[in-house]
């Protein structure tokens, strides 16, 4: 496995991106083509009528902090990573994975805030556009705890170190680009519900 | 650097004798990650489909041209589907329709000409040794594959397959007591294009991470083949628009199963109203048609690529224009993001808004134009050699001709009032997107079966295809123009009862023999196909003697292309008949330092860097010799 990333690291190549990470943005480019529809849809539904209004929970506030900070702890362990500080390494995934769990915890509380507001997945789309959008937001971010959770024991199998950093940049990139995900999807529902 | 570049392409091609060694039947054939074989597969289920789709429309072609004919011949294929009377029923009519345009958009015409040629020329033609994931690749066409498995079972349930249109607009697609068709069969339809979609960006990831990481030495982006640069921008064009027809097919799901009312609102059925409220079905038609339109150019612009690199190829002569066609190309994949309303003039939609695509759809006649220009100069006092793969290319320059034509008319909001969703559409897009991407595909077929099977089609049944096929399509689709100007609606089961339809009746009947004719006319090609694959005349190793990369691999290259290290660029695909040189061709391998008798005074310039660059490049191979 190394020695084929190595392989292809080190051709000279008119722009030479690793293979993989250059797919993992282009894979990054279809999800986006996904909200995007789905957040365009939401505008040009809204703009017809007939548009239910609620108050969004309160919840995601917080869930928004947790995704955060989540973030923050990962990239510390990606900088711990680079120093080749392994105990660092391991607290700072370990956190961004606890985090993760939690801010998932959060979203299903705020669903339950929604459905005590009266706000139901069948009925105004009003309210259907909200459950989709946050569902399939945390159905791509246990995608990326999925991915965390694998780099998380190859970091302590030694697999992860300042010369073997590329699932380690790609499991960062990922998340990091969720978590601005989560914060434009809130940034939008704030700004048009 | 260089240093490694050198090593590693040595390594690699140990790594590929030691693979072969442990290449099996399953590995080599069925869970092979071999961007050949991938194509191949694509390329032999792509042509299953072909025939599946042919034969649907010539069911329904039957019962247009022969409205309630007798067809209690075909009762041991359909079964129910043909009545006490022998009647075809009309709700299958329906559901033929739409699978026959499902089929022909997304299973042939964008698997089968996209995974194929995508998948079998990119490594080829940029000098890779594979795609930048085999694993992927192989994915993507095992989910094709399990989509087409669904899709084909959707055809034999009992209440037959989807019958909403390729379109599935809801409300007709969302409520299964609509028609029978949108009962399981929908949701089989549903979780098929799921797959497909799936498939459809595994590729795309693949070809785009490959074109611009894995080009060999040399091999700049201004000395790139068109099919690659048409390939590139296909599967950008795919990866922008797919992931969009699975948001709006996902809501529909959520419609169909769980009760929300994304596109449902205020719907009565016998007399009882549905609890859906608020819903919007101009908001699929949005979300389906960002899709939709892109995906014309998803099933056209490889189809186009291959066809410049054929006419140039066979013409003997450099491609006219090679910059304008890339912007061209570049232009078309832009523009095919901002027109997708002038599919919904009449939805209901903002007259105004409905002008703004207007304007924007008559733009693409700009690009599209350009490219058939420069088609026409590049075929204009060539040395034109008539190769079946040849005739194919011009056939399509001449569908892209007159297809394209109709579509100026289509484009404008106000003809579309009485155009809409006649036979004039059926005749224009079937024209310019079907027949001219089907033609396309069989050139691509011809052209490059040599390096495919090591073997030669047989060219004499290759121009009688051509010449069937070509006349065949003609005469399908150009009289549909008469019956769409005249008004009559696509999709309906019988017109007969209609007072102003039926002047038409004997114009339909010849249609339907066309139609016939032009299908049996492939079993000739299919035929070709498969004992040239065993029994044709073995290839020369650059039979159209083409300067591009592929031909300089071995007639059977095996899992890595070439046994030795990856042949470096020097100049541009299309050195066909260079004043000067020797021969009408200069393959891409060739050095500008050892053809001093055609290089142009520029050229002249370049020799001195590129002699430095080999220098360079020798010692550092020597230094590795003596490292051995």
């Amino acid at each position: 496995m190394e020695s084929e990333l190595k392989y292809v690291d080190l051709v000279e190549q008119p722009i030479s991106m690793h293979p993989k990470k250059f797919a993992l943005w282009l894979f990054i480019v279809t999800v986006v083509m996904v909200f995007a529809a789905w957040t365009s849809a939401f505008i040009v539904r809204q703009a017809e009528g007939n548009w239910l209004d609620y108050d969004l929970p309160q919840i995601f506030w917080f869930t928004s902090g947790i995704v955060i900070l989540s973030s923050v702890a990962l990239h510390w362990a990606y900088l711990s990573a680079k120093k080749d500080n392994f105990s660092q390494l391991r607290i700072g995934m370990s956190l961004a994975v606890i985090l993760g769990i939690c801010f998932l915890v959060g979203q299903w509380f705020s669903w339950i805030a929604l459905v005590d507001s009266e706000v139901f997945f069948v009925g105004n789309p009003a309210g259907s556009f909200l459950y989709v959008l946050t569902g399939m937001h945390a159905l791509h971010l246990i995608s990326g705890l999925i991915f965390l959770i694998i780099v998380l024991i190859s970091t302590f199998r030694y697999k992860v170190h300042s010369k073997s950093m590329d699932t380690m940049e790609m499991a960062t990139t990922y998340w990091h680009f969720l978590g601005g995900l989560w914060l434009y999807l809130f940034m939008f529902l704030l700004l048009n519900h | 650097m260089a240093t490694a570049t050198v090593a590693n392409h040595d390594s690699a091609a140990h790594d590929h004798h030691d693979h072969e060694h442990h290449d099996n039947f399953v590995t080599k054939y069925i869970f092979t990650q071999d961007h050949k074989m991938i194509g191949k597969q694509f390329l032999i289920t792509g042509m299953f489909w072909a025939i599946i789709g042919g034969f649907l429309s010539i069911l329904f072609r039957l019962q247009l041209g022969f409205p309630g004919m007798d067809m209690s011949f075909l009762r041991p294929i359909l079964g129910g589907w043909i009545d006490e009377a022998g009647a075809l029923d009309p709700t299958f009519y329906l559901a033929l329709v739409t699978m026959h345009g499902t089929i022909m958009v997304f299973f042939v015409l964008t698997a089968g000409l996209s995974g194929t040629f995508s998948n079998y020329l990119i490594p080829l033609q940029i000098g890779a040794r594979d795609m930048a994931s085999g694993f992927m690749n192989m994915l993507s066409y095992w989910f094709f594959f399990l989509s087409s498995v669904i899709m084909f079972i959707s055809l034999f349930i009992k209440t037959g397959p989807a019958g909403g249109g390729w379109v599935v607009y809801p409300p007709l697609s969302a409520l299964e007591q609509a028609i029978p068709g949108s009962g399981l069969g929908m949701t089989l339809w549903l979780v098929a294009m799921t797959c497909f979609i799936a498939s459809s960006l595994l590729g795309g990831i693949n070809y785009i991470t490959t074109v611009i990481n894995l080009r060999t030495k040399g091999m700049s982006f201004s000395r790139l083949p068109l099919t690659i640069w048409a390939f590139f921008l296909t599967a950008v064009i795919g990866l922008l628009s797919f992931p969009v027809l699975f948001a709006a097919a996902l809501l529909l799901v959520f419609d169909r199963s769980f009760g929300t009312s994304f596109y449902l609102s205020d719907i009565y059925i016998a007399g009882e109203a549905l609890p859906n409220t608020g819903g919007s079905p101009v908001l699929f038609q949005h979300l389906f048609w960002f899709l939709g339109h892109p995906e014309v150019y998803i099933v056209l612009l490889p189809a186009l690529g291959i066809t410049s690199e054929i006419i140039a190829t066979n013409s003997r002569k450099p491609i006219f224009g090679y910059k304008a066609m890339i912007i061209s190309m570049l232009g078309i994949t832009i523009l095919s993001f901002i027109v997708w309303a002038h599919h919904m003039f009449v939805s209901g939609m903002n007259p105004f808004l409905g002008s703004i695509f207007m304007f924007l759809t008559l733009i693409i006649a700009v690009p599209s134009a350009v490219k058939v220009f420069n088609y026409l100069t590049t075929l204009w006092r060539g040395n034109l050699i008539f190769t079946p793969g040849m005739l194919f290319s011009i056939g399509l320059v001449s569908f892209f001709i007159s297809g394209g034509l109709t579509g100026i008319f289509l484009g404008n909001s106000a003809i579309d009032i009485q155009l809409h969703d006649t036979y004039f559409v059926v005749a224009h897009f079937h024209l310019v997107m079907g027949s001219a991407s089907f033609f396309g595909l069989m050139a691509g077929v011809y052209h490059w079966f040599p390096k495919m099977f090591g073997r030669m089609m047989d060219a004499k049944l290759g121009y009688i295809h051509f010449w069937l096929t070509f006349a065949g399509v003609y005469l399908v689709f150009f009289p549909m123009h008469y019956i769409g100007i005249a008004g009559f609606p696509r999709r309906y089961y019988s017109w007969t009862n209609f007072e102003f339809a039926n002047m038409y009746t004997d114009l339909n009947m010849f249609v339907s023999v066309a139609a016939i004719i032009t299908f049996a006319a492939q079993f000739i090609f299919i035929f070709n196909f498969f004992y040239s694959m065993f029994r044709g005349r073995i290839a020369s190793l650059n039979p159209w003697r083409s300067n591009t990369l592929e031909w300089t691999t071995p007639l059977h290259p095996g899992h890595g292309n070439w046994p030795g290290e990856i042949p470096t660029v020097y100049r541009w695909p299309y050195d066909y008949s260079k004043p000067g040189a020797e021969e009408d061709f200069i393959p891409q391998t060739v050095p500008l330092s050892a053809t001093p008798e055609s290089n142009l005074p520029h050229e002249q310039e370049l020799v001195k860097l590129e002699l430095e660059i080999m220098k360079e490049d020798e010692e550092v191979l020597v230094a590795n010799e003596s490292k051995h």
